[in-house]
């Protein structure tokens, strides 16, 4: 039966993988190579600001090795959601590394960029027509949030793709991306049906994340009109029949209805087989068609922010510690106020770690069981200066408020740090979480070609 | 009784997007799992108290295939919004620790 091989290295673009695991991969003669570069998961910062998530460094390490194998073995080799959230400034990050590894190893190859910032106006065009939805737990979108975006990004199926790889390009960019569109979109393009092809991209978007141990590592797909084969590469790993159907789990929803761009995948009936103590065959994927839709993902700007960190180790204190919060609060907003900043310019979070740091007001544990508490406290503004100010008076009310039964009279707080003060990168919040409904997969999606 | 703590392989939460957040439960074997299913304990109610949110709400899935019980609901603040406490939602399932199963 024909059959399409698919290798991909690890969960996102930086993360490190073993050479020999790419090695062992390209040995098995893949049809293509490539990696999934980003997430919304690490919070809406890296799209707000146009920061990668991964260091240059960790990045072109890992496109060096994937570049010259693709070269090497006349594969395809493509990168989805380029530098973490896929905006114009992450995806030019990747490009420049990738022309450089060319410059520096001599070598060519024809590259495709695809573009995935999406201009405010045609967004503002589709919610007049009525083609955006929210998703779930997600407000309506209005002219107003489009407008405060710092960057809206639309998520491409693997409809682009397969236009990159038609026009002959090898080295294919992407911005923003569903997780499996790279891999759908090549196995589709050799006539593999969506489910199988949809699948594979599932298991491939994550490296060796089914397989066990965990870890950032390669992993073969095969894919076939009836199903998949998964297979991690590295000897010290086997994918099990539930290590695979787990990875279902991971980061969705649902573990049997899988929303993408064009359709859903649904995965209610499937079937887990070993084929070997490592590989695992699926089988008895559906895949349902619907209305095309592309995902928007915006971040605005929020604020700026200064932070510091600080601990106490007096039991009285700690027993009256939602108190002395609260005096400490009165006091930000009596000094605050005096140097002309009113409350409602910023907000002063307080996280306590020890009492509700890591859950906040859904912890259901009320007592304090611990000897210390930790606190980082966070002051946002509209400017840093205000921030700073602001973080800069809580810090001295941390330290030096007073309260009942007070014994330590020098100083409320352990500070670790000289400057105990930090400026922190500005808040950015996803604003923009809600889907276009569009005639044609590649229009929002325009791509360019370059002989490198 | 016995405690999720003490008879899960798997008990772990993480964002599911940066709206919801989505918890996993999932046990050794199918054996484990029908019994676990059949006192009715891990359902969209447990989920809803523990979490505080609506049971309808609760997007609850029993998922045989995996011996894994799922369950997604709003983040309350959106990750990395003011005053968020988990970016990536990772610790958020230790309520379900504590939970006793009558198996």
């Amino acid at each position: 039966m024909k059959a399409f091989r698919l290798l991909s290295t690890s969960g996102i673009l930086g993360y490190g993988f073993p050479e020999e695991s790419l090695q062992a991969g390209l040995a098995r003669e893949p049809d293509m190579l490539g990696v999934d570069g980003g997430s919304t998961d690490p919070g809406p910062y890296y799209l707000g600001s146009g920061k990668c998530l991964n260091s240059r460094l960790a990045m072109k390490r890992d496109l060096a090795l994937m570049v010259r194998g693709a070269v090497a073995h006349k594969i395809p080799m493509v990168v989805g959601s380029c530098g973490g959230a896929g905006g114009e400034p992450h995806l030019q990050a990747v490009v420049e590394l990738v022309r450089e590894i060319a410059r520096e190893d001599g070598l060519h190859f024809k590259m495709a960029v695809i573009h995935s910032e999406q201009d405010k106006a045609t967004v503002k065009r589709g919610l007049a027509e009525g083609r955006v939805q929210a998703l779930r737990n997600v407000p309506a979108l209005d002219d107003a949030t489009v407008d405060r975006a710092s960057r809206i990004v639309g998520m491409m199926g693997p409809e682009p793709f397969m236009r990159a790889l038609d026009e002959g390009a090898q080295i294919v960019l992407a911005g923003r991306s569903s997780d499996p569109a790279p891999w759908a979109g090549c196995a589709m393009r050799a006539q593999m049906p969506p489910a199988p092809s949809w699948y594979a991209g599932k298991m491939l978007e994550c490296g060796a994340t089914a397989s066990l141990p965990k870890g950032h590592d390669c992993l073969l797909a095969t894919v076939r009109a009836d199903g998949i084969e998964v297979e991690p590469l590295n000897p010290i790993r086997r994918c099990t029949p539930l290590s695979v159907a787990n990875h279902s789990l991971h980061e969705n929803p649902s573990p049997c209805f899988h929303i993408e761009p064009g359709g859903m995948l649904d995965t209610s009936d499937c079937r887990f087989d070993a084929v070997s103590d490592r590989a695992v065959r699926v089988s008895g994927m559906r895949w349902e068609q619907k209305p095309y839709t592309v995902k928007l993902e915006g971040a605005e700007l929020v604020g700026y922010r200064a932070m510091t960190v600080c601990g106490t180790r007096d039991p009285l204190l700690i027993a009256g510690v939602d108190d002395f919060l609260a005096a400490v609060r009165r006091n930000v907003e009596d000094k605050a106020r005096a140097f002309g900043v009113p409350p409602e310019q910023y907000k002063l979070v307080i996280r306590t770690y020890g009492r509700d740091g890591v859950m906040g007001p859904a912890e259901p544990v009320a007592e304090i069981r611990g000897h210390e508490l930790g606190f980082v406290l966070e002051a946002i503004a509209p400017t840093q200066e205000i921030a700073n100010a602001v973080l800069a008076i809580a810090r001295v009310n941390m330290l030096h408020v007073d309260f009942p039964g007070r014994l330590c009279k020098e100083g409320n707080m352990a500070f670790p740090f000289s400057p105990s003060d930090t400026e922190m990168p500005p808040l950015y919040r996803f604003s923009v979480f809600h889907t276009l409904a569009v005639d044609d997969p590649c229009a929002p999606f325009p791509i360019e070609y370059e002989t490198v | 009784m016995a405690r999720i703590r003490d008879i899960a392989k798997v008990c772990k939460s993480k964002n599911a997007g940066p709206f919801e957040l989505t918890i996993d439960v999932v046990f050794d074997d199918a054996a484990l799992f029908e019994r676990v299913r059949a006192t009715r304990v891990l359902g969209p109610a447990l989920f809803a108290r523990l979490y505080d949110v609506a049971p309808d709400d609760v997007l609850f899935t029993e998922y045989p295939a995996g011996f894994a019980f799922k369950a997604t609901i709003p983040r309350k603040i959106a990750a990395g919004d003011v005053g968020d406490t988990d970016v990536y939602g990772a610790q958020q399932h230790a309520p379900l620790l504590d939970v006793d199963i009558p198996v």
